[in-house]
């Protein structure tokens, strides 16, 4: 299974990221995302639970899909897999390690993040669902992303307004988009597409819809909020 | 015997290739390579009542980069990993299909890709993922011969569509990620001998050796500075997209890849002839003529690996047998194809590995250090998809990325035969709106090869146009614009009809004049080839790939 992060040997860590650097990063990216619909650093892999899998995904390759076999060594091997599973803990931001209990009281109750956020069923549908958001995301990200959202915001969730040919405007968050259409979410989590040509106006904003919590919440808070969030794995 | 019957075929191809409009007989149309069609019976008035005529869908996963070929009312395509299939190009029905069992694992960079076909006479040619050149007979599957090309252990393939000039089948070696010596090679289309063979690397003692420059004092292997005294040996130069030629010179033109590794010129220093370049070869004899370096000492991973269109334009008043080249660089080139003159270059993307050109046409070049982005990104200005040159428009059309970069890092990689030789890698970078120097953090950059259905990415990481360009100025004519990228290339066609699409799935046909868009649909996966038109029972197809399925489309009856 899944081995904590802090179980792997520093030294293996950094010989696995060199060799990620060698031979993975031209197609994975240094970020781990550069394959669509493949995340390396969520700690989530499509076809690998365990380490012995994992080695056995990059001994084997997905020749079909476009990932060769490669021929690494047992130590070669048990690097990688040490830097795969440690690829979300190097950015770790500057706060100290808060506790994740009381990052959901401030989640729940000061911070009113519910208010956008729905995390396991409860909660708004204006943001984004966070149930998971703790696989994807470093913990300086979330850190982050509280006191500056505009300067993370993801270009995909970049809120929208669009106002039809008959008058009805609508906002929202971008799903997706191509050159003749757009689909979000409206704030109850409608999924709604246009058609562009269809549409009187169309903006995509660049400021997010969230607001910093620099200031409004203590330092303590911000780490524990950011220890709560790395502990949103999903329901399963 | 064997002979006879054998020159007899060859008239009768060369017949084909001079006279039937109706077939498409090799990877680019034609030998001048402008995928362009004097098919019009498909036009600008009635391109709206477009149908669906036939589907085929490859049994295998994996993006289909192949472009088809057909003769005769019978279509010839690839599939992965080596499967050749006959079908009927009116219907789509199968009437036989040859697998080759590739020998070794193949060693290839970006999956089991095959981009076609060449065909002479009874004979259909085809490379294979572990660098073997087979024929096989076009009317029953039966292979003819076989010829190993390269050791695939080694990291040799074949991926690119072979070449068919007279006699001879001419292809090139993919592995330019693997430490490849590359190479251009002719066999003979009936027996399988190779011909000759030129190192797009040369060898000691050999002209254009010497821009493999000798390592400085203190550069051992394991230090960052580390050069390799042996460079040359693997220095890549890959080919993997079919070239051209030219009767009236008998040459035959071919870009080349990265040099290798990848990213890390400080372990090869000097220019690495001839990696990223064109080089003329005598076909005859695989000598070289001349060449042209578009990105010497390429540490951005830019290749040339695209397709040299063969052109007589009117250029500053006067008519010049011309080779337009629109470059991963960035840049379009306008050569003089007799010579190899540099006569033009200039961006049609936003460029900033390089500040301009000297008298003699060399880049000067103007790296970005290190945590800033390179322009075009690591998928370039444009890529291996096939541009279209219309004759009758006198338009040079290719698909663009516009507006995205990219953060390259390197670092040093010893050759080790059969392993991945990459020296170094890349980061997405995607400008913050704050300040496009710097990138938002865990942003998606534009994935390399494939994309999923939706587009994260977005508008923000770049994203692509198809560009009409003159090629006499370098001017864009016209720009269609598309929110993602795209890496399908054009045919053209004697009605003024552009076919293309994109990542995003839409199959597009533009006005060739105009950049009009007069007709799309969703084909609901990335079309990744190049589209190509063809006649078969008197009427005119267009035949795109998208996903796993081939879709040939066709006027209603």
């Amino acid at each position: 299974m899944q081995e904590h992060p802090e179980a792997y040997p520093r030294a293996d860590i950094e010989y696995g990221a060199r060799l990620y650097a060698e031979q993975c990063d031209r197609c994975h990216g240094a970020n781990g995302a550069g394959v669509s619909g493949v995340n390396l650093a969520s700690g989530r892999f499509r076809s690998a639970t365990t380490d012995g899998q994992l080695k056995m995904v990059i001994t084997n390759g997905f020749p079909t899909a476009g990932m060769p076999p490669f021929r690494f060594d047992n130590a070669d091997l048990t690097g990688l897999v040490a830097w795969l599973r440690n690829m979300n803990s190097i950015d770790r931001g500057a706060l100290k390690p808060g506790d994740a209990d009381r990052g959901r009281a401030v989640f729940e109750g000061r911070g009113a993040c519910q208010s956008c956020h729905r995390v396991k069923g409860k909660g708004s549908r204006k943001g984004p669902d966070l149930s998971d958001i703790g696989t994807l995301r470093s913990a300086g990200y979330f850190e982050r992303v509280l006191v500056d959202p505009n300067g993370q915001l993801l270009p995909i969730n970049r809120p929208v307004h669009v106002v039809t040919r008959e008058g009805k405007a609508v906002d929202g968050r971008r799903l997706n988009e191509d050159t003749y259409t757009v689909q979000m979410t409206d704030g109850e989590g409608h999924l709604q597409s246009f058609s562009k040509a269809n549409l009187k106006e169309f903006k995509v904003s660049t400021k997010s819809a969230m607001t910093s919590y620099k200031g409004e919440l203590k330092p303590d808070e911000l780490a524990d909020l950011v220890a709560y969030m790395l502990s949103l794995k999903g329901n399963l | 015997m064997m002979l006879r019957r054998y020159l007899l075929a060859t008239a009768l191809a060369a017949g084909w290739m001079a006279a039937q409009s109706a077939n498409w007989t090799t990877y680019n149309g034609d030998h001048a390579s402008h995928r362009y069609s004097t098919l019009a019976k498909i036009t600008p008035a009635n391109v709206k009542n477009l149908a669906l005529s036939w589907v085929y869908q490859s049994p295998v996963a994996g993006s289909w980069e192949a472009t088809p070929l057909v003769l005769d009312g019978v279509m010839y395509i690839t599939q992965r990993p080596n499967d050749v299939v006959a079908l009927d190009a009116a219907t789509g029905r199968v009437f036989w299909s040859y697998r080759y069992n590739n020998q070794e694992d193949p060693r290839v960079c970006c999956g089991a890709n095959n981009r076609g076909l060449g065909v002479l006479g009874d004979s259909l040619f085809m490379g294979t993922l572990d660098a073997s050149l087979v024929a096989i007979d076009r009317h029953n599957g039966h292979l003819l011969w076989k010829t190993r090309v390269a050791e695939a252990k080694a990291g040799y393939s074949i991926t690119v569509a072979p070449l068919v000039v007279k006699d001879k089948v001419i292809v090139g070696v993919g592995g330019g990620e693997w430490g490849v010596r590359g190479f251009i090679a002719a066999y003979s289309a009936e027996t399988g001998k190779e011909l000759w063979r030129f190192y797009t690397v040369p060898g000691p003692g050999e002209p254009g050796h010497e821009t493999w420059l000798p390592c400085p004092p203190d550069s051992p292997s394991g230090s960052k500075d580390y050069c390799d005294p042996d460079a040359w040996k693997h220095g890549g130069g890959s080919v993997w997209v079919t070239g051209s030629y030219d009767p009236a010179t008998n040459l035959t033109y071919w870009g080349t890849g990265n040099a290798g590794p990848d990213y890390n010129p400080t372990q090869r220093p000097g220019d690495n002839l001839y990696t990223a370049s064109v080089v003329a070869l005598d076909t005859d004899t695989g000598k070289l003529r001349w060449h042209y370096q578009f990105t010497p000492g390429d540490r951005y991973d830019y290749d040339a690996v695209q397709v040299p269109v063969l052109a007589d334009i009117q250029f500053q008043g006067k008519p010049v047998k011309a080779m337009l080249w629109a470059n991963r660089n960035g840049n379009f080139y306008v050569l003089d194809r007799t010579t190899g003159k540099f006569l033009l270059g200039k961006p049609f993307v936003k460029v900033n590995w390089m500040s301009g050109f000297d008298a003699n046409g060399r880049p000067i070049q103007t790296p970005q250090p290190q945590g800033l982005p390179t322009y075009p990104g690591l998928q370039g200005g444009t890529n291996w998809y096939s541009p279209s040159f219309s004759p009758r428009t006198g338009l040079m059309y290719f698909s663009i990325w516009e507006e995205q970069g990219i953060l390259f890092t390197q670092i040093p990689v010893v050759y080790k035969e059969g392993t991945g030789f990459g020296g170094g890698g890349f980061g997405p970078f995607v400008p913050s709106v704050d300040d496009p120097k710097k990138g938002i953090p865990n942003a998606a950059g534009v994935p390399n090869l494939r994309r999923g259905p939706i587009n994260d990415w977005t508008e923000a990481a770049g994203h692509g146009a198809m560009v009409a360009l003159d090629p006499a100025t370098g001017e864009a004519k016209w720009k269609f614009k598309m929110t993602d990228v795209t890496d399908v290339g054009a045919v053209t066609t004697a009605s003024d009809l552009l076919f293309t699409g994109g990542r995003e799935g839409y199959m597009q046909v533009l006005n060739a004049r105009t950049g009009e868009l007069l007709w799309k649909r969703n084909l609901g996966a990335q079309m990744l080839n190049s589209p190509m038109t063809f006649e078969a029972g008197g009427k005119q197809y267009v035949a795109v790939m998208a996903g796993l399925s081939l879709f040939v489309f066709g006027l209603p009856e």
